[in-house]
């Protein structure tokens, strides 16, 4: 029986043993995921199963951590590091950027870096400053590395699965008010691959686009519409590079009509390239602009403010109002 | 007796068995190596010093777009390399070009970098060399990591990890030295002390008694070498290789040299030193002293030296005929190595270059 109930957290835990028994070059470290089993529990359990050489704790320097499992990755291991928060990982920024994201190309080829940065990001959760990052768009906008982010329990392991089995680097963003999320799912079924989105929901007369911890959001707001008279699509991007143009675009082209929701501000994001990319190849099969709704151009605000800056069902339905629609 | 701080201080001066007049001295921790290793020596660093000259007149003829020189290095250049196996790995940055062709990698891949047709030519596992780093010091973080996988499989490797006086500024130097500690992970970290970096001189850099101090914060032991001095250096850094061998953790060595020309020919170096502060170090040269004691000793004669004057040309004829030859490197390459697969916009975008040059070309 591979029916199993889960949280995305327990999912992530689930992926990561099953991963360390497939594979010996399979290592997990970070600050925080030996005996304490991470902050999220996502680690729970895999110093005692594995032992100290396989899941370990180390010094506390994100710099340090990226920057040595890439060395390990040279030498024939396939590292997964833990950055604890979003906003802890930016002291390892050069390290993924100068040199993770490079090492292939820069080697033309000869020196592959199979690592998998784990991240747990965005908010929701009322965490105080600098643990609610929606950093994103700092990896995605780098050419060389391949990003994810998991919004379904299923998705958590699967994708984790496929980053840890990639041949090259994959930062694996984690949506943290998520974590705790349950749902069945049935571990014999893979879902689909990396790059690949999904239909989560099928309506004809707009698509939603959303990844990450705004997926449940956009699942909401058609539930909603849906009382209300109006079928909302939504797609689910699971992989933000690469990018599945095709599948989106074809949704798109669908219902004519698009609004793109994500939680990290909007300006210079993936939300923008997301409605940058739809328009160019999709102009003609639109009703009205693409709208968007994310996250204001400020600083993730305290807990008692993070209601504002969380994507909202009204917010999505408003936006889907504005879409040009000809009966009203 | 001694405290553990005693055991992880370096020596009171700068390790030097042969002096700059070329007589050898008795020291009480480390002994002058092997003849025949010194004569070997010798020919490396006139080959090594013909390279970094030869490199240079390239630039000047157009052929390098830039050549960070390490003339005046040479005996950190090739102690570097001399004191390590077959199985261990060195990580070098730019100014190491020297030390990557004394490890046996071709000198025209090897200058892949600096002639600008691709950004590191040679394959890193072929004679376990790491792409040249750019980045300072980021590049020790890569080398505890190799350091601990070889580790966790049972493999006899050690890391020689080089840096500069400057990139011991750099947080991943610290990082680098804390985890290798933790994990006594068998690294040689070697820091070439050439007391610039760029304009910058050692004063404000650090207040560190010596870069080989630091070492005791993170409880690695530091030694230091006087870095004109290929004895001494291939006894302290030989020695050290064999601590991290022996399963004794990281080790720090600082050799103490001189930048004797500018940090790269866009550089002006008058800009900021006087000539009058090169002229002593131009009398350290390392190759000058190495002459001096093994002509002395009786092991080098003018047939020797001719041979390896003579080994020495052949390798910049190599260089010179190599890097003659107008290289094109391949516009598609510049899709093709970013991922294994490449991702389908990738590929749009390399049929939108081919395209371009399709019409360029009509």
């Amino acid at each position: 029986m591979t029916h199993v109930k889960l949280s995305m957290a327990q999912a992530l835990n689930q992926a990561l043993r099953d991963a360390m028994r497939a594979d010996d070059t399979v290592l997990m470290f970070g600050e925080d995921v030996g005996a304490l089993g991470g902050v999220f529990r996502v680690t729970d359990g895999l110093t005692a199963e594995f032992g100290e050489a396989r899941c370990f704790d180390t010094p506390l320097a994100e710099s340090g951590i990226v920057g040595t499992a890439i060395g390990m990755a040279m030498n024939g291991m396939r590292p997964v590091v833990e950055m604890q928060f979003d906003a802890f990982g930016y002291p390892a920024f050069e390290q993924v950027v100068s040199h993770v994201a490079k090492m292939r190309n820069r080697t033309r080829g000869r020196v592959s870096l199979p690592m998998v940065i784990r991240m747990p990001y965005a908010g929701g959760i009322g965490g105080v400053e600098h643990h609610c990052d929606s950093s994103e768009s700092y990896y995605a906008h780098t050419p060389g590395l391949t990003v994810v982010a998991p919004a379904t329990v299923a998705d958590a392991y699967w994708l984790l699965r496929r980053a840890i089995e990639f041949p090259d680097p994959v930062v694996f963003m984690e949506p943290k008010k998520l974590y705790w999320a349950k749902d069945e799912i049935d571990l014999g079924v893979a879902e689909p691959g990396i790059g690949q989105a999904v239909v989560r929901r099928e309506g004809a007369d707009a698509t939603l686009i959303a990844y990450g911890p705004t997926v449940p959001v956009a699942l909401e707001a058609a539930e909603a519409a849906a009382a209300e008279g109006r079928q909302l699509q939504v797609v689910d991007l699971r992989s933000i590079v690469p990018f599945d143009d095709e599948t989106v675009c074809a949704a798109v082209r669908r219902t004519g009509r698009a609004v793109v929701v994500a939680e990290a501000s909007g300006f210079a994001s993936v939300s923008s390239e997301i409605v940058a990319r739809v328009t160019e190849r999709c102009f003609h099969s639109l009703a009205a602009p693409i709208r968007r709704v994310t996250g204001f151009d400020i600083p993730y605000p305290p807990p008692h403010l993070e209601r504002h800056q969380l994507p909202s069902v009204d917010r999505i339905l408003d936006a889907v109002d504005d879409l040009q629609w000809e009966d009203s | 007796m001694s405290t553990v701080e005693e055991r992880l201080l370096p020596s009171a001066e700068p390790v030097r068995l042969i002096d700059e007049h070329g007589a050898a001295h008795d020291h009480a921790q480390y002994q002058l190596p092997p003849a025949e290793t010194l004569v070997d020596g010798y020919a490396q660093l006139v080959k090594g010093r013909r390279l970094n000259d030869q490199a240079s007149a390239l630039v000047r003829q157009g052929r390098l777009a830039v050549y960070p020189s390490s003339h005046g290095q040479e005996a950190c250049q090739v102690a570097a390399t001399m004191v390590l196996g077959d199985q261990d790995w060195l990580f070098p940055t730019y100014r190491d070009t020297v030390a990557i062709v004394s490890r046996g990698v071709d000198p025209i891949e090897t200058l892949t970098l600096l002639r600008g047709d691709w950004h590191s030519g040679y394959d890193p596992y072929e004679r376990k060399v790491a792409p040249q780093s750019t980045p300072l010091a980021t590049q020790l973080l890569h080398a505890v990591g190799v350091a601990h996988a070889a580790r966790l499989k049972g493999e006899d490797t050690v890391v020689m990890a080089l840096v500069g006086d400057g990139g011991t500024s750099e947080g991943d130097f610290h990082e680098a030295l804390n985890f290798a500690a933790v994990w006594h992970a068998p690294v040689v970290f070697f820091i070439q002390n050439n007391e610039y970096a760029i304009s910058v001189p050692l004063a404000k850099q650090t207040a560190a008694p010596s870069l080989a101090h630091k070492g005791i914060g993170y409880g690695v032991p530091g030694e230091r070498a006087d870095g004109n001095d290929l004895a001494g250096l291939l006894a302290v850094l030989g020695a050290a290789v064999g601590r991290a061998r022996a399963g004794e953790g990281p080790q720090l060595i600082e050799a103490h040299t001189y930048r004797v020309q500018a940090h790269t020919n866009a550089d002006d170096a008058s800009r900021y030193r006087d000539d009058a502060e090169v002229a002593p170090w131009l009398e350290r040269d390392p190759i000058k002293r190495l002459d001096a004691y093994l002509t002395g000793a009786g092991l080098l004669d003018d047939d020797k030296r001719a041979a390896a004057a003579s080994a020495a040309d052949q390798t910049a004829e190599y260089l010179r005929v190599g890097l003659m030859e107008d290289v094109h490197p391949d516009p598609a390459e510049l899709f093709q190595h970013l991922y294994s697969t490449p991702t389908p916009q990738l590929r749009e975008q390399a049929a939108f270059l081919a395209d371009e040059l399709a019409r360029e070309e009509a």
